[in-house]
């Protein structure tokens, strides 16, 4: 069988059909609209059932602490009366140490129920480790694909931690340089093996962190009486902030919403760092959690390794946020020492955000940070910081403001130095637009694609329809 | 000579730099796209050779012999006096918080 790069990304659809078990052409109203909820209610799962299956693998009912050091921090720098509560889903407490456990959980329990001998996935976070691990308890074969290396064969301390993770739970790893190229040889090895695609995309990912929205309900209830004011979420691919959201929403829908929650994604600001960079590779200190997957995945989910991406952000959030890696490293070390816990910096960027935003609103609203990972080797401030100094980062104290990413790390004098930026979510939601443009030029637009971009989007038909004219009127169509 | 049997690493270059994907920047496209698996060695060998080995799932992967007994060693890096300095700062503003 010919497997030079063309031919195998030639076959990608074949590929991908038989590596998931999903036909995706049943859910297909238009060439662009899909019947999202369908596909969803296709995993055909309770949230009950899904507890079920989580529980026999080590996976959820993690703990919710309240932060009260860094609440009574926060109401030092914030304005009179303001300074809102902060709680903690200590994720890292999952098989894995971290929330990708619940993702892989249903994956991996859906692959044995399908018969396939081993799952693969391709993956720069922690997702590798999740899936091995539920791999390792199923009996199921893994293998990870992860870009690990620059050409000096150089790869900063957290990926390479992950690379390790992975093997220790007994997966075979295909450890890569840099490039999109990762893609040719994740779609070789399922091709190969016939084994299933575990990938974070699918409706099974989606619906495994369902969990973990209905937790945060079900704990924040038992203590407070209410339902939280925010939930801050720490945003790459979409699936955190999609998987949650829906979760809270199911949960609300079954137990009656007592007040409205806000859904806030939250990214480590990687602007100006090309992704696809040989150079810039080792020039950031985070692998995930970051602007260089929020937003082209917010923009466009469907660029995923499924036919149609599960995870749709824009469906769910109602702010979107940046920080800088200045920022999360002090909140790092601020939870540390402050709360007595450490955990991994890559989780701690919604802390980060949380922290900030936290200053902006009275002090009897409540904002959850979803999600905390594992520290150790690698993963850890220390390491990345010196790591980061070795490459000719400069680190330094002083505003966040002063931050250019590829050349310093400011490290913050406190936390009234936090600045989020606010990320403008039209905007988003006019590039998705473009995107759709570009990639379907020749497109009439339908009622039904309408009614799905309003949904997609989460904005009314009538928005959708003057953003569309307004861009196609530039491009003079 | 290693043993076969050994736990070892070996790396294959999958695309040459002229056949890599156009949507890449030039940094990245002057340089092969190379990928490093870790297995058991099928046969004995020399580094540098080409070997075969046998993954953890039991895949075969043949390709230039690297490392024997390869192992990670990535670490809590070296000293930073910020983050020391942060730690310290944050446990006295609690301390004057609390007094």
């Amino acid at each position: 069988m010919d497997k030079s790069y063309n031919a195998v990304m030639g076959r990608k659809n074949e590929i991908m059909k038989k590596a998931l078990g999903i036909d995706y052409t049943k859910y297909k109203i238009t060439d662009i609209a899909f019947d999202y909820e369908m596909m969803m209610d296709d995993v055909g799962y309770s949230i009950k059932e899904i507890f079920d299956i989580q529980s026999s693998s080590k996976v959820g009912n993690t703990p919710l602490y309240f932060l009260p050091n860094i609440t009574k921090l926060v109401r030092k720098y914030a304005p009179k009366g303001k300074g809102a509560k902060i709680y903690l889903k200590d994720e890292a407490a999952n098989a894995s140490g971290s929330f990708k456990a619940r993702r892989a959980s249903l994956s991996i329990y859906e692959a044995k129920k399908r018969g396939y001998k081993g799952v693969i996935a391709s993956t720069s976070g922690n997702y590798g480790a999740a899936v091995a691990s539920q791999a390792a308890m199923r009996g199921l074969k893994c293998i990870i694909v992860q870009e690990v290396f620059d050409s000096r064969f150089v790869g900063q301390p957290e990926i390479i931690e992950k690379a390790r993770a992975c093997e220790a739970l007994g997966a075979e790893v295909i450890m890569s340089s840099v490039g999109p190229e990762l893609f040719y040889s994740f779609l070789s090895a399922l091709e190969d093996t016939g084994y299933f695609n575990a990938s974070l995309y699918t409706p099974f990912s989606i619906a495994g962190i369902e969990t973990l929205g209905w937790e945060v309900m079900h704990q924040i209830r038992a203590i407070e009486g209410r339902d939280p004011d925010y939930i801050m979420i720490t945003h790459a691919g979409g699936g955190n902030l999609t998987g949650t959201a829906r979760g809270v929403l199911k949960y609300k829908m079954e137990n009656k919403p007592l007040n409205y929650t806000e859904f806030v994604g939250c990214s480590v600001d990687l602007s100006g760092l090309h992704m696809a960079s040989d150079i810039d590779f080792n020039k950031k200190s985070f692998t995930t959690g970051h602007t260089g997957f929020g937003i082209p995945f917010a923009e466009w989910p469907d660029r995923a390794d499924t036919p149609r991406n599960a995870a749709r952000s824009l469906r769910y959030m109602d702010r979107y946020l940046t920080v800088t890696q200045g920022e999360v490293f002090y909140a790092t070390e601020l939870l540390a020492a402050s709360e007595g816990i450490e955990r991994g910096p890559a989780g701690n960027t919604s802390l980060a955000g949380a922290i900030n935003l936290a200053m902006t609103l009275d002090q009897d609203a409540i904002i959850v940070v979803q999600e905390t990972e594992y520290t150790g080797a690698g993963k850890h401030p220390q390491a990345q910081l010196s790591f980061a100094r070795q490459n000719g980062i400069e680190i330094l104290r002083g505003h966040p403001e002063k931050s250019i990413n590829g050349k310093n790390i400011v490290l913050p004098y406190n936390i009234g130095d936090f600045q989020y930026k606010e990320q403008d979510l039209a905007k988003l939601k006019i590039s998705y637009l473009e995107n759709l443009i570009s990639n379907y030029p020749n497109i009439k637009l339908q009622d039904e694609d309408i009614e799905f971009l309003s949904n997609d989007l989460n904005e009314d038909p009538k928005w959708i329809r003057d953003n569309l004219f307004s861009i196609l009127s530039k491009k003079g169509k | 000579m290693i043993e076969k049997g050994t736990w070892v690493k070996v790396e294959k270059v999958l695309l040459k730099p002229e056949e890599r994907t156009a949507k890449i920047p030039p940094e990245t496209k002057k340089v092969p796209y190379v990928i490093h698996v870790c297995g058991f060695l099928k046969e004995k060998a020399n580094i540098g050779d080409e070997a075969t080995i046998i993954s953890k799932v039991g895949r075969e992967h043949t390709g230039k012999l690297i490392e024997s007994e390869p192992s990670f060693k990535h670490n809590f890096g070296d000293f930073v006096q910020e983050l020391v300095d942060i730690g310290c700062e944050v446990r006295k503003e609690l301390e004057q918080l609390n007094e």
